[in-house]
């Protein structure tokens, strides 16, 4: 019992995160309908990011944790924006009109430049930092097993809670939103309405950007950890979340990555850890046999 | 057709600079986190150093390249739209050049190792290439010519390679019997995948195939009794001519190739001998393909690329065509990973890791699906290009990734994008149209 | 006129729901067989609903969809997927937006329709890979047949074009001829009239015609296009929100005063037939 606790408890936290990407992933589905290979590397660039960030704060003698945090998160939220921002009209924008696959070439292409580019520069080695957020909550013991609830997975579900509160206001209340939806439904008429396609699907990266970027401050923060091959992994795990709840679907990007970090965490605690990621695909393919469009995802009844 | 109807808006020295200006901007801000600062092991501890000059040589470098690079670009531009103005049937001519093209590199292939005969490095990048361009044969049915978006090939390059490396160390199997077993194999694990993605539209077609890929790969890490685990399987026994073995003779030893052909050992022939293998694969692959693109089964591939539902409408059985797609498809990557076991005589599963999957998908797109001769030079591009790189090995990924970005976004249809009818109607025919 | 009193197809008590929404309700009509018969209403009364449930694109909710088939007996067609509604039924159909194979040639498009009897002859693709005689004259015999009916369409000359560059109103008679080349018993065109000039409607009447009088092949007809209509239905249905609300002969249906009304709200009606 207690062992399940802490499992559900460790997967909610890592779903999160995978969650927090997913969204990334769904959102420039949804607006261009194409699959962004680099999110994932996007993620992995923030984190470098974030572990610069806090050793330079370290350095700068800021010992108040809230404030590291909070400066941390704007400084790479702001710096992978750009760079999300950039990707787009590098590589993504030149091929908006051409075939479908041809965006999907560019971003494998992208996603390893990025990746390489990470090694060039930073060095190929593991980085890590001293733990920002330490201690935390026991919750009970039970059977010798002591259920911890760390701060720094609060902050994490925090933080994603806020994000998502935050997020649906902007989609569904604000003008922006509006846009946004309107350029994913039909982006020619948008655009003959007057509204800046170009500008919406360019915003709409950041956004994702900026949300891989708060999941990579929150990683460096959870593990303490990271490395130039974590983007790959969690890319692929949130791809398959935001498929597993319907791509294009904000709700079920979450609810897909929250699925997808339970399943990780408790197959790995009860079942095999090897395997785990054996587990989630076959879980994947499951659930698209019986519903191909995902869990939240609208069945798109094609017109014949 | 694309009328090339531009206003002619001489671009001023000003617009050019403030362009220049903004991309090297971009660039500083980019830069500052990646190459301005970066984080140094010191004694267990990082600690952060600044790179100054090296952040201001990449935007002085960005602002540079980006002038020149434009200049030149739209140079070629006009030079291409005059030359296009002046003689549109060149158009046409350059088309006819691909089948002679064709020929010129088969015959290359054939004579390479002969011109090349002392250069080993030479005659095993080609190996190298032509096991990529069987592979992207292979992948160019399933996402050229059927239009399913496949992102786990390498599984079934994996499925052949592990299959002859199990019944070559286990069994004592020879590298041709082997080769129908894997073939087979790796026909039925395609089966096995495309049964549960047929109802799935491209993208999550694309995750799932990606995922199953991962999955064996993941079995094969771990699965330690049957694959070796990360360890892999080595000793795989090297290919011989039709039984004599490409060893030093030794003397009351059995017949060796150089004995039986009176030459001197040289640990060059059997590197000559596996490429001639690998070609005579390709080669088989290349026919195969190209005659079942003209039989009912290769045009239903391609019908189903263009529509499916106007093929459900025309009583095409649009589930089989679909798994026949994916079961050719992946018995031909089975055929090339038998070849990768006995080339190597060790494999792991770390040469069947994503990326791999990702490459042979670029070289199909890269050449332009559908297209034979794109996907040969499509090999030629995405294999040479690191290799020139390899003196900078770091570098070598990033001009991969990179020429990648590049080529789709030169050519978003790939390189040879025109289609090859498989029907031509006869010349003068009688039309009886009957009033 | 004809007098054969024999239907073709049977729709009965004919119900297709999609969740909240009612497309096509309890409608029953007959089509008799080699002839011309018309389904026309107003935008969005289910026409193209019903030709997805009949070429087994759509499961009815409710109902039946009986074809007659000349030597496979009574069909019922709600019960078949689409891919069998072509190949046993031989009831094939064109779509309201174009649906051919844009990077294949013409020619190539009509052959893949002989798809089945070429993929019978080749064995498993084996007899075509051995370049087997069966193989090559089940071959030459499509495009044999491919050629025929395009030299009736007058499309000869495109023969070799992809069908992504011809102009509209040659899409539109490509997909009829690659209907026809798959044999069928039952033709179904979805708004085949649409975006032609008068001269190309006109030898789409001419077309429509022979096939029934001449080649014996029964026609459903979704149009708009009243010229087309009236010309040449020898039935026709009218649909309106998914019900039928007249069925008959041209003259009988003009002067109908629900189909009057659906059309063009209350008003006299037509005093001569168009």
């Amino acid at each position: 019992m207690a062992s399940f606790v802490q499992q559900l408890i460790n997967g909610l936290t890592l779903g999160a995160v995978y969650g927090l990407i997913a969204i990334g992933y769904t959102m420039v589905y949804g607006i261009i309908g194409m699959i962004n290979f680099a999110h994932g590397d996007l993620y992995m660039v923030s984190a470098f990011i974030a572990v610069t960030c806090f050793t330079l704060l370290a350095a700068a003698g800021i010992t108040s944790v809230p404030l590291a945090l909070t400066l941390a998160l704007i400084l790479t939220v702001a710096f992978t924006s750009a760079f999300g921002w950039s990707i787009e009209r590098a590589a993504y924008r030149p091929l908006r009109g051409s075939t479908r696959l041809a965006p999907l070439i560019s971003s494998i292409g992208m996603s390893i430049f990025l990746q390489n580019m990470v090694q060039v520069t930073q060095g190929a080695r593991v980085k890590s930092i001293p733990t920002v957020i330490s201690g935390g909550i026991d919750l009970f013991s039970r059977g010798g097993f002591n259920v911890h609830l760390a701060y720094s997975q609060i902050m994490i579900v925090l933080v994603t809670v806020a994000l998502m509160a935050a997020f649906t206001y902007l989609i569904t209340r604000t003008s922006f939103g509006r846009q946004q939806r309107a350029c994913e439904q039909d982006r020619t008429m948008t655009a003959l309405l007057g509204i800046d396609v170009d500008r919406t699907i360019s915003l709409t990266f950041m956004i994702g950007a900026a949300l891989a970027a708060v999941a990579g401050v929150m990683v460096t923060v959870y593990y303490g950890v990271v490395d130039f091959y974590i983007g790959f992994d969690a890319g692929i795990k949130a791809f398959t979340a935001a498929v597993l709840g319907g791509i294009g679907s904000l709700p079920g990007a979450m609810l897909g990555g929250l699925i997808i970090g339970l399943i990780e965490a408790f197959w790995a605690a009860y079942l095999s850890a090897e395997y785990k990621d054996v587990a989630t695909f076959a879980i994947l393919i499951l659930v698209l046999m019986f519903r191909p469009s995902g869990l939240l995802g609208r069945p798109e009844v094609e017109k014949v | 057709m694309r009328a090339a109807i531009h206003a002619q808006h001489p671009v001023t020295v000003g617009e050019r600079l403030r362009d220049a200006g903004w991309i090297a901007f971009v660039a500083f801000i980019l830069g500052i986190p990646m190459i301005g600062l970066v984080t140094v092991d010191v004694g267990g501890k990082l600690v952060v150093h600044t790179r100054m000059p090296l952040l201001v040589a990449f935007v002085v470098a960005s602002f540079v390249i980006r002038l020149v690079l434009r200049f030149v670009i739209e140079q070629l531009k006009r030079r291409k739209a005059e030359r296009l103005a002046r003689a549109p049937q060149r158009q046409t001519a350059a088309r006819s050049l691909l089948k002679p093209l064709g020929w010129l590199l088969a015959s290359a292939a054939l004579v390479l190792p002969l011109v090349f005969s002392g250069n080993r490095y030479v005659v095993d990048t080609a190996t190298t290439v032509l096991i990529y361009v069987m592979l992207g044969w292979g992948l160019n049915v399933v996402v050229g010519l059927a239009g399913l978006l496949d992102l786990g090939y390498v599984a079934f390059y994996a499925v052949g390679a592990y299959t002859y490396a199990l019944l070559s160390t286990q069994f004592g199997w020879g590298f041709w019997e082997s080769l129908p077993v894997a073939g087979g194999l790796a026909a039925f694990f395609g089966l096995a995948l495309g049964w549960p993605t047929l109802r799935l539209r491209g993208d999550y077609l694309a995750i799932v195939t990606l995922g199953f890929g991962e999955i064996i790969r993941i079995i094969l890490v771990n699965w330690t009794e049957l694959s070796g685990g990360p360890n892999g399987i080595d000793s795989i026994p090297r290919p011989s001519f039709f039984g004599l073995p490409f060893k030093a003779p030794s003397d009351g030893g059995a017949q060796t190739f150089a004995g039986f052909f009176g030459l001197d050992y040289s640990p060059g022939h059997r590197v000559v001998f596996l490429y001639y293998l690998i070609l005579v694969l390709a080669l088989a692959t290349n026919l195969f393909v190209s005659r079942l693109r003209k039989l009912p089964v290769g045009r239903a591939w391609e019908a189903i690329r263009e529509d499916e539902i106007a093929c459900k409408a025309l009583g095409i059985n649009v589930v089989n065509v679909k798994l026949s797609a994916f079961a050719l498809g992946a018995m031909l990557g089975g055929l090339a990973g038998v070849f990768f076991a006995a080339r190597q005589g060790f494999i792991s599963p770390d040469s069947f890791v994503f990326s791999e999957s990702a490459t042979i998908l670029a070289i199909v797109v890269l050449g332009g699906m559908g297209s034979q001769l794109g996907v040969v030079l499509a090999s030629l591009v995405l294999v040479l290009l690191p290799e020139i790189g390899r003196d900078f090995a770091q570098y070598r990924m990033l001009l991969f990734g990179t020429a990648m970005i590049l080529i789709m976004v030169w050519r978003p249809g790939g390189l040879l994008s025109r289609r090859e009818p498989t029907l031509t109607a006869p010349a003068g025919t009688k039309a009886e149209a009957k009033p | 006129m004809s007098e054969n009193r024999s239907n073709i197809l049977t729709v009965e008590r004919l119900c297709m729901r999609f969740g909240g929404l009612t497309a096509i309700d309890d409608l029953s009509f007959a089509a008799p067989a080699r002839q011309i018969t018309s389904i026309i209403g107003p935008n969005g009364a289910g026409k193209t609903t019903l030709f997805n449930c009949i070429t087994g694109f759509y499961r009815p909710s409710a109902g039946s969809i009986g074809l007659a088939h000349p030597s496979r007996g009574e069909l019922m067609l709600e019960m078949l997927p689409s891919h069998r509604v072509a190949r046993d039924a031989n009831v094939l159909r064109t779509f309201q937006n174009t649906r051919l194979f844009p990077k294949m040639t013409v020619l190539e498009n009509l052959v893949v329709a002989q798809h089945n009897a070429l993929q019978a002859a080749s064995a498993f693709s084996l007899a075509g890979l051995l370049k087997l005689g069966r193989y090559l004259r089940a071959e030459k015999l499509a495009i044999e047949q491919s050629m025929s009916w395009l030299a009736r369409l007058n499309l000869v000359g495109f023969a070799n074009t992809a069908a992504g560059d011809l102009p509209y109103g040659t899409q539109r008679r490509v997909e009829i001829g690659r209907a026809l080349c798959a044999n069928p018993i039952l033709l179904c065109l979805d708004e085949p009239a649409a975006g032609l000039n008068p001269r190309e409607s006109a030898e789409l009447n001419e077309l429509l015609l022979q096939l029934t009088r001449e080649r014996g092949i029964s026609v459903l007809l979704i149009e708009h296009d009243m010229s087309v209509v009236m010309k040449v239905s020898d039935h026709i249905v009218v649909l309106n929100y998914g019900r039928k609300i007249a069925e008959g002969t041209p003259l009988v249906v003009q002067n109908d005063p629900n189909v009057i009304k659906a059309y063009l709200g209350e008003e006299e009606p037509v005093e001569e037939p168009i």
